[in-house]
């Protein structure tokens, strides 16, 4: 018996990739980004970015979206992008949610962990302002009231393509 | 005499608070509610969900005899009440929580740990009799294990994936996994608190953003609970349309996490596989609906998009790709010797613990409680469709993950039939402004998502309550990993795949 694997495998050498072609960086991102990273070194990264995650009270659609970026059809990582375990690997903060007070310290502290230079990025309406959750006892009201923000992709969640195109933006300004 | 007395025989001891529909609401007085809480000892009535208000508690129960489902509810004076934990062992978080949040003090339970309120939040008590509070965060006491060689493992908030924060506490000697505790709260937002006083529509949105995985789930809830205090019925081509969605909600979730699973286990294979089946499912969310996770879609009176003939036919096409695509991932999973030594016999959950703590879904499906609100109490349309609930009795994470296969097999099935039987007409009926106070109970992809709420003269919300059924399995986590090794944590965690958001609101 050819074993299942076997076939999978051999169905995807024959018929292809299922990923599908990166879109530009976008406008917005690029005119938000200007500013902050022409004067940021470039080449020093290369084609390579490292991101730490960190869910700061967020509803966990984003993270979804995120994971779909990951997925084949988007597949972040040819674009040198690459999700890290560590604060301490990581160039980039991806930072999702109003931050919660109770997440507040414990994000502060991943992005002491995390090595100069670095980048943060609020992903989602919730990050960038507090969204819907903003004005309660527990959230701070977005990112950019405990850290300072670099880059926002907003979106109820993003789409994978925002994203892609966010952090495609951030990627070509900070080479 | 514990004999055959039914739920609402025992609670008309009580008064019925008018206006609250679709099941009854009782108010008990003191020697009311510890005579429920006695009864609570023998009887078969499983609590679906418990939350407060300044002066009150209340928690819903299932009669598993009748079938019947009531609101028990308690007036406290002094800021106190007697707990339910001590009969409910899933209570138990929820009545810390009431405490930080409500200021309500449940007797009777030895765990009184705050639970949701850490200390960061300015503020004790937040929605009960706020009062000003600086003295920052103090250290959560863990549970302890002793004996020879054993040594700690803390794990988070900040975690090594993309997924949620969340504080593990190991103790272990050498792998094997003697104690887990968990502490969460973390991402808690303070919905209750946000939702007081906003419109509906406001409200919906909030709520709907519960739990972002079952987005579709909670705002059908609230969206029952509401049109139950309005006394009205969404249309029927609104309700085939809601519960369309809620269908591929469940099949969405449960092929990646069935791929996650596997790659906690180091079988990336099938996570790319059924991640790009996910990936069709939502592109086509995002063609026939306008959203890839449907937020925002089912709205109180009925729906807020409509299916098109090309959206029904890229969903047959999609259902087509997606049911002969997850058919190879299964048979590859089923084949592969190497990843079933993963799964098979790894985090058991018993049967009692699971009745024990009600716990719904398929960590109760796996050990061998079927209940699906789907069934019962039912709510349209599913009574004129054809669908089984698969119930096993291992309770390991084979089983977790064959429940979750046959569930994307009934879905698709579901859908199918839906879209065969979807009858013609509009798709909203306007919201009257209208006191009262209603109850949804929906299934989602987890299990059971109860929304309490109550709507002023104004139509405005004055009070809500969103319960997700993770309050009912993380406990079940901490159990199902002990005696197994911290290596295989991941995957047992996956297998239940609970909600960090949906818990700490």
């Amino acid at each position: 018996m050819i074993p299942p694997i076997s076939r999978l495998l051999a169905r995807h050498l024959l018929k292809g990739p299922h990923t599908v072609p990166g879109p530009a960086p976008s406008a917005d991102g690029l005119a938000e980004l200007v500013d902050e990273f022409a004067t940021q070194a470039r080449g020093r990264l290369g084609r390579s970015l490292a991101i730490r995650e960190v869910d700061a009270g967020s509803c966990n659609g984003c993270e979804l979206e995120l994971h779909a970026a990951n997925n084949p059809v988007y597949d972040l990582e040819r674009f040198g992008i690459k999700f890290v375990a560590s604060p301490r690997h990581a160039d980039v903060l991806l930072v999702t949610g109003p931050v919660s007070h109770n997440m507040a310290e414990a994000l502060k502290r991943t992005w002491e962990a995390t090595p100069a230079p670095k980048w943060v990025v609020a992903m989602g309406d919730c990050a960038f302002d507090g969204g819907c959750f903003a004005g309660s006892y527990a959230v701070a009201g977005g990112v950019s009231a405990v850290l300072p923000v670099d880059l926002h992709i907003k979106g109820c969640p993003p789409s994978p393509k925002d994203i892609l195109s966010g952090l495609l933006a951030l990627l070509e300004h900070v080479r | 005499m514990l004999g055959n007395v039914t739920l609402l025989d025992f609670l008309s001891i009580g008064r019925e608070v008018p206006g609250h529909k679709p099941w009854p609401r009782f108010q008990l007085d003191l020697p009311g509610w510890r005579s429920f809480e006695d009864r609570l000892a023998a009887a078969d009535w499983v609590l679906l969900a418990e939350w407060a208000e300044p002066n009150e508690v209340h928690a819903a129960f299932r009669d598993e005899q009748t079938g019947d489902i009531a609101v028990v509810s308690h007036p406290c004076l002094n800021h106190r009440f007697v707990a339910l934990g001590k009969r409910r062992p899933g209570a138990i978080r929820m009545e810390r929580a009431i405490h930080d949040l409500y200021g309500l003090a449940p007797q009777g339970i030895a765990d009184q740990r705050p639970w949701l309120d850490h200390g960061r939040w300015k503020v004790k008590h937040p929605l009960g009799s706020p009062r000003a509070y600086d003295g920052g965060p103090q250290p959560y006491k863990f549970r302890a294990a002793e004996g020879d060689g054993l040594h700690q493992i803390p794990v988070g908030p900040v975690h090594a994936g993309i997924i949620e924060p969340g504080h593990f506490r190991f103790h272990a000697q050498g792998e094997t996994v003697v104690r887990l505790e968990e502490r969460l709260g973390y991402v808690h937002k303070g919905i209750e608190g946000l939702v007081q006083g906003k419109p509906i529509a406001d409200a919906a949105r909030i709520v709907s953003r519960t739990s972002g995985d079952s987005t579709v789930a909670y705002a059908l809830a609230f969206a029952q609970a509401v049109e139950a205090a309005a006394r009205i019925e969404a249309p029927p081509r609104a309700q085939y349309l809601r519960v369309l969605m809620a269908e591929l909600e469940r099949i969405a979730n449960h092929l990646f996490d069935i791929g996650a699973i596997c790659n906690d286990a180091a079988f990336a294979l099938m996570l790319s596989h059924l991640g790009v089946q996910r990936e069709r499912v939502l592109q086509a969310n995002a063609a026939c609906f306008g959203h890839r996770l449907l937020m925002d879609r089912v709205v109180p009176g009925g729906v807020a998009a409509d299916l098109t003939d090309e959206g029904r036919a890229a969903l047959r096409e999609m259902l087509h790709r997606v049911s002969k695509g997850f058919r190879r991932a299964l048979h590859l999973y089923e084949e592969t010797p190497s990843l079933l030594d993963r799964t098979t016999g790894t985090g058991v959950v018993s049967g009692s613990l699971v009745h024990r703590f009600g716990a719904g879904g398929y960590v109760g499906r796996a050990s061998s409680r079927g209940h699906d609100a789907r069934k019962v109490p039912g709510y349209a349309p599913y009574a004129d469709l054809d669908f089984e609930i698969p119930v096993r009795a291992e309770g390991d994470v084979h089983s977790r993950i064959l429940i979750r296969a046959e569930e994307i097999h009934q879905s698709l099935s579901l859908i199918d039939q839906i879209l065969a039987r979807m009858p013609a007409g509009p798709l909203t009926v306007p919201l009257p402004t209208r006191a009262g106070e209603g109850l949804g109970i929906v299934e989602g992809f987890r299990g059971e998502v109860v929304v309490w709420v109550r709507v002023s003269e104004a139509g405005k919300v004055v009070r809500l309550h969103p319960h997700d059924p993770s309050w009912f399995q993380w406990p079940l986590l901490e159990a199902a990993i002990e005696g197994n090794i911290v290596a295989d944590f991941p995957l047992i965690n996956k297998s239940f795949n609970c909600s960090y958001s949906g818990h700490d609101l």
